[in-house]
C-alpha cells in the first residue's frame, strides 16, 4: 500500500504537491501538519473521496478500507447500536457476524454500557472511540483516521491509542493525522506536511538523529527567524554547529517539525 | 506581592455530587500556572467559580483579593475552549465589539490577522481563530489571563508562537492560569496543579506531577504479541514506537507473564508521562 507522487488541485489551489508515502501493514504512520497543510486531502485521496490530479494511490478497495473523518464519524441522532447496524449494513455485515464483531470492538473500547445512548450524547472521547469502532467493523486492511485524538481527554486518548495499536498489532495498516508530536513520536513513521508539500518522511528517531545542525537553549537568540519559544527561554537552531561556548541540547521531533516550518517561511 | 487569583478551600456540589472538593491555590503576578486534569476532574467548575459564573458551595474564589464581579471582569482576560468568537462577524468586527464591551481602544492587528481582518471568522482556519480569540482577550490589558486549552489542535510552530505571546504577557506581570491535558503545554508552565475527581492531588513541576507513577518500556522483536499478551493480563499499556510501555507494573508479575509466553524482552525503567499518571488516577 503506497502513495506515489500524488498531486491534488482544487481549481488553482494546489492542495497536495508531489507527495509520496508507504503504508505497510502492521505499521502506524502519522501525518503531522497545521491548518491547510494537506493532511485531510491526503487521507481522503487514500480512501477515494478526493479526485487525484496526478500520481498513483495504491490502496485497497473501499470495502477493505476503514475511514474515520474529523468530527467523530458517527450519526449524532442514532444510538451506538443503531450506528453499528447502519455502518455494518453498508459493508454487508449483519446477523451473528455483525453482533459478534460489535460485541468485541465495543467491549474493547469500553462502550458496552453505552450501546443504547445516542452518539450525540456521548463525551468527546467516547464519541471518537465509537468512530474508531465503526471504521474497524469490517476488519479493513487499511485504517485511515483523521485527527482521532483532537479534543479528546487524556484517559480516552490513551485508550484510543491502545485500540489503534491493537489494530496495527493484528496487521492493519494505520494512517492517522495528528497535531500532537508525542503521537508522531510513538508511530512507526511520520510524514510532515506543510502547504501541501512533504517536508520530512521517515522513522521518528531517524528523522531526529539524522537532522542537520544543532539546537541550543538560550534567553537571547541571535537569529530570530530560527528561534522559537520554549517555557521561559528560547530554542535556537544553527544549521551547521552552534557557536563556540554554547551548549547544544538534544534535538526532539518537535524541534525538527518547527525548524522545517521556519525554513519554509524564510525560503 | 499579593495573589492575583486565589482559590481558598473552594468547593462546589451539584445536588449530591461534589464537583470540586476543598481546592486551594493561587496565581501570582508574572506566573504561568497550569491546571491539569482529565475530563470530569473539576477544572471547568473551578474556572467558572474564579470567573464569577458559579457560586462556591464552600470556600471562596478571589480576583485581586475581591469576589469576582461584573466590574472586576475588566481585570481579567478569558479565552474559553470554544473561543467565544462571533463566527458570523469579521475579524475586525469581533475585535471592535470586544473593545467596546470593555471600553478600550481596539488593538492594532499585525501579520496574518491583519491580512484576514475583513474575513468572516467562520472562514478562518483554527490556528488564526485561536490567535484572534487571544487578541480579543488581551486588548483591555487585563492583570489576569485564564486560558482553556489554548493550543489544542494547533501545529508545533503556531503553538510555540502562541506561547511566545503568553510569555510576553507574564513578563509584563500578568498572571496566567492555563488548563490543559497535554504534556507539551504543561512543560511551558512555571508551576502545575493536578486535579482528579474534584480534588487537588499534586502540585509542582512535571517531575512532581508524575512522582509515584512508574513506567517500564518492554522492547522485543515482536511488540504486537507483547501488547496483546500484557493487555489480556490487565496491565495498563501504551505504545511507544516498537516499545510497549507498561504503567505502574508489578515488575515480578510482568516478568512472569512474559516468561510464561516465552517472550524474550528487555525491560528498562522510563519516566512516566502526565497522561500516564492521569490514566492511573482514573483506574
Amino acid at each position: 500500500m503506497s502513495v506515489r507522487d500524488l498531486t491534488v488541485r482544487f481549481g488553482d489551489v494546489v492542495a497536495l504537491d508531489d507527495v509520496s508515502l508507504d503504508t505497510p501493514s502492521g505499521h502506524i504512520t502519522a501525518i503531522v501538519g497545521g491548518d491547510g497543510a494537506g493532511k485531510t486531502t491526503l487521507l481522503k485521496a487514500m480512501v477515494g473521496l478526493v479526485p487525484i490530479t496526478s500520481g498513483v494511490v495504491d490502496t485497497p478497495p473501499r470495502a477493505r478500507t476503514g475511514f474515520m473523518p474529523t468530527g467523530a464519524g458517527s450519526w449524532a441522532d442514532l444510538s451506538v447500536d443503531e450506528n453499528v447496524a447502519f455502518i455494518g449494513g453498508s459493508y454487508g455485515l449483519s446477523g451473528e457476524a455483525l453482533a459478534h464483531r460489535a460485541d468485541e470492538l465495543l467491549g474493547r473500547a469500553g462502550l458496552s454500557e453505552a450501546r443504547d445512548r445516542l452518539a450525540g450524547k456521548l463525551s468527546g472521547g467516547m464519541r471518537n472511540k465509537l468512530g474508531f469502532c465503526l471504521a474497524m467493523l469490517h476488519e479493513p486492511d487499511l485504517l485511515v483516521l483523521d485527527e482521532p485524538s483532537t479534543g479528546v481527554d487524556p484517559v480516552s486518548r490513551v485508550e484510543l491509542w491502545r485500540l489503534i495499536s491493537e489494530a496495527a498489532a493484528h496487521g492493519t495498516a494505520v494512517v492517522l493525522a495528528t497535531t500532537y508530536v508525542d503521537e508522531a513520536e510513538r508511530s512507526g513513521s511520520v510524514l510532515v506536511l506543510d502547504q501541501g508539500r512533504s517536508l520530512l518522511n521517515g522513522r521518528p528517531q531517524e528523522l531526529v538523529s539524522g537532522y542537520p545542525g544543532e539546537v541550543v537553549e538560550t534567553s537571547t537568540p541571535e537569529r530570530s527567524q530560527f528561534a522559537w519559544r520554549h517555557a521561559t527561554s528560547f530554542r535556537e537552531w544553527w544549521p551547521d554547529s552552534a557557536p563556540p561556548g554554547s551548549d547544544p541540547t538534544d534535538m526532539t521531533l518537535e524541534d525538527v517539525a518547527i525548524i522545517e516550518s521556519l525554513r519554509q517561511e524564510s525560503a | 506581592m499579593s495573589a492575583l487569583l486565589q482559590a481558598r478551600s473552594l468547593s462546589r456540589s451539584f445536588g449530591g455530587f461534589t464537583a470540586v472538593d476543598d481546592v486551594s491555590f493561587d496565581v501570582q503576578p508574572g506566573e504561568v500556572v497550569g491546571l491539569l486534569g482529565a475530563n470530569g476532574a473539576g477544572k471547568t467548575t473551578v474556572i467558572r467559580m474564579l470567573l464569577g459564573l458559579l457560586r462556591p458551595t464552600h470556600g471562596e474564589a478571589l480576583l485581586n483579593g475581591r469576589h469576582p464581579s461584573r466590574l472586576g471582569r475588566e481585570h481579567l482576560g478569558y479565552v474559553p475552549q470554544s473561543l467565544g468568537l462571533y463566527t458570523e462577524l469579521t475579524v475586525r468586527e469581533n475585535l471592535d465589539f470586544a473593545a467596546q464591551a470593555f471600553g478600550c481602544e481596539p488593538m492594532p492587528l499585525t501579520g496574518h490577522l491583519l491580512e484576514a481582518q475583513d474575513r468572516l471568522v467562520s472562514d478562518l482556519p483554527l490556528g488564526l481563530r485561536r490567535q484572534l480569540a487571544f487578541v480579543c482577550a488581551l486588548q483591555h490589558e487585563p492583570d489576569v489571563l485564564v486560558l482553556d486549552e489554548p493550543t489544542s489542535g494547533v501545529e508545533p510552530l503556531r503553538r510555540a508562537r502562541l506561547w511566545d505571546q503568553i510569555r510576553e504577557q507574564s513578563r509584563r506581570g500578568v498572571g496566567v492560569l492555563v488548563t490543559t491535558h497535554y504534556m507539551q503545554e504543561a512543560e511551558q508552565c512555571d508551576r502545575l496543579l493536578l486535579m482528579s475527581t474534584g480534588r487537588l492531588v499534586a502540585a509542582g513541576t512535571v517531575a512532581d506531577i508524575v512522582d509515584g507513577t512508574t513506567a517500564v518500556a518492554v522492547a522485543s522483536d515482536d511488540w504486537s504479541t507483547v501488547f496483546e499478551v500484557l493487555g489480556r493480563d490487565g496491565f495498563a499499556l501504551n505504545l511507544d514506537g516498537r516499545d510497549v510501555r507498561v504503567i505502574d507494573p508489578d515488575e515480578a508479575r510482568l516478568r512472569e507473564v512474559l516468561a510464561q509466553h516465552g517472550i524474550v524482552a528487555t525491560l528498562r525503567p522510563v519516566r512516566a508521562t502526565i497522561e500516564e499518571r492521569m490514566t492511573m488516577l482514573g483506574r
